[in-house]
């Protein structure tokens, strides 16, 4: 089974036994952005466009992705964002290369 | 001999593969994504191409196709694995070998000839490409620069894994000969065990001279010199 067939299944998780009343659908952000270490070609082509543009004070740019993975209502938090670092660790970011944040709501 | 080579979708240098293993005399057969079992194979060979459309980040998604628990298995076992430019970022995606693919410096695609230093002849790879024989191979990629933290290049570099670097035609291992910014210039690696390796240049795409180029098969031809030396591995 593969993560992208994991993160469908927990999507579709029963709520649990004792059920989330406000009925409000959940979702997982993840922030992803390179490592300072790495070269970001994108972030300083973005940089040098804004001094173009006239705008000055700016001293980098760094372009990363943002993820959504929306959640059925009523999802175990917890055991949630255990999954959700899993994947994040395993394929929505790479760590050799990037850094990601995640924030479930 | 006979080489496996492995299809995902949007893989599209496997029939090069394919049919570079065929002209040199050898059996080939593709290897679909979602096969569980390599079959006969004494190597296994990760095309070049855009799996799944470079989606999320090349060789990401391809990482998790069922049959690359074989070729783990395989690799494991000691078999030859080698990757070629995309087969390069699924190797890397998938901890096969270290560090990571990211885009080109200039953030341009380059598709242009360049010549290849071959570091070391200590590999399954590499032991029969003659001495100061800087490899004249194509190259076509927009995520090839290679990147790993300075300690995995001090180990890199101190247990000899890497293999290839780009130079210029009289050898030179210089900036400018470096087509996507990869860190000492590398262009290709193996594993401590040596067993598994890749590199972002096509030689499966230069092994004949109608294509501009025939120094790939220098590669190859180390590849089945290793083989003939070694016992037969048991079937996957």
């Amino acid at each position: 089974m593969s993560i992208i067939d994991r993160i469908i299944i927990l999507t579709r998780l029963p709520p649990p036994f004792i059920p989330n009343f406000t009925g409000a659908s959940m979702k997982a952000k993840i922030i992803i952005t390179p490592k300072k270490a790495v070269l970001d070609p994108q972030g300083k082509t973005v940089q040098n466009a804004l001094a173009h543009m006239g705008y000055t004070g700016v001293t980098g740019v760094h372009i990363g992705k943002y993820i959504e993975i929306d959640l059925a209502p009523g999802t175990d938090k917890a055991a949630a964002e255990k999954a959700i670092n899993d994947a994040a660790h395993k394929l929505l970011s790479n760590p050799v290369i990037e850094d990601y944040k995640l924030e479930i709501e | 001999m006979n080489f496996s080579v492995l299809q995902f979708p949007a893989s599209n240098c496997d029939q090069d593969a394919v049919h570079a293993a065929r002209l040199l005399g050898h059996s080939a057969r593709l290897v679909w994504h979602k096969d569980t079992s390599l079959g006969d194979t004494d190597i296994v060979i990760v095309p070049g191409g855009f799996s799944y459309g470079d989606y999320l980040r090349c060789g990401a998604i391809a990482r998790f196709s069922p049959v690359m628990q074989a070729v783990k298995q395989f690799a494991d076992n000691g078999g030859l694995v080698l990757g070629l430019c995309n087969g390069f970022q699924v190797l890397t995606e998938a901890g096969l070998l270290p560090g990571a693919l990211i885009r080109n410096r200039d953030l341009q695609f380059h598709c242009e000839n360049i010549y290849l230093k071959t570091l070391t002849t200590d590999s399954p790879f590499t032991n029969k490409i003659p001495t100061g024989k800087n490899l004249r191979l194509p190259i076509a990629h927009g995520e090839g620069c290679y990147f790993a933290d300075e300690p995995t290049l001090a180990s890199l570099k101190a247990n000899n894994q890497i293999l290839w670097q780009y130079c210029d035609a009289a050898g030179n291992v210089t900036d400018k000969a470096n087509p996507n910014g990869s860190l000492q210039n590398i262009a290709g690696i193996c594993n401590e065990r040596r067993n598994v390796a890749a590199l972002m240049p096509h030689p499966e795409r230069a092994c004949e001279l109608i294509l501009g180029n025939d120094d790939g098969k220098w590669i190859f031809e180390s590849v089945i010199a290793a083989l003939k030396s070694k016992p037969a591995l048991a079937v996957v």
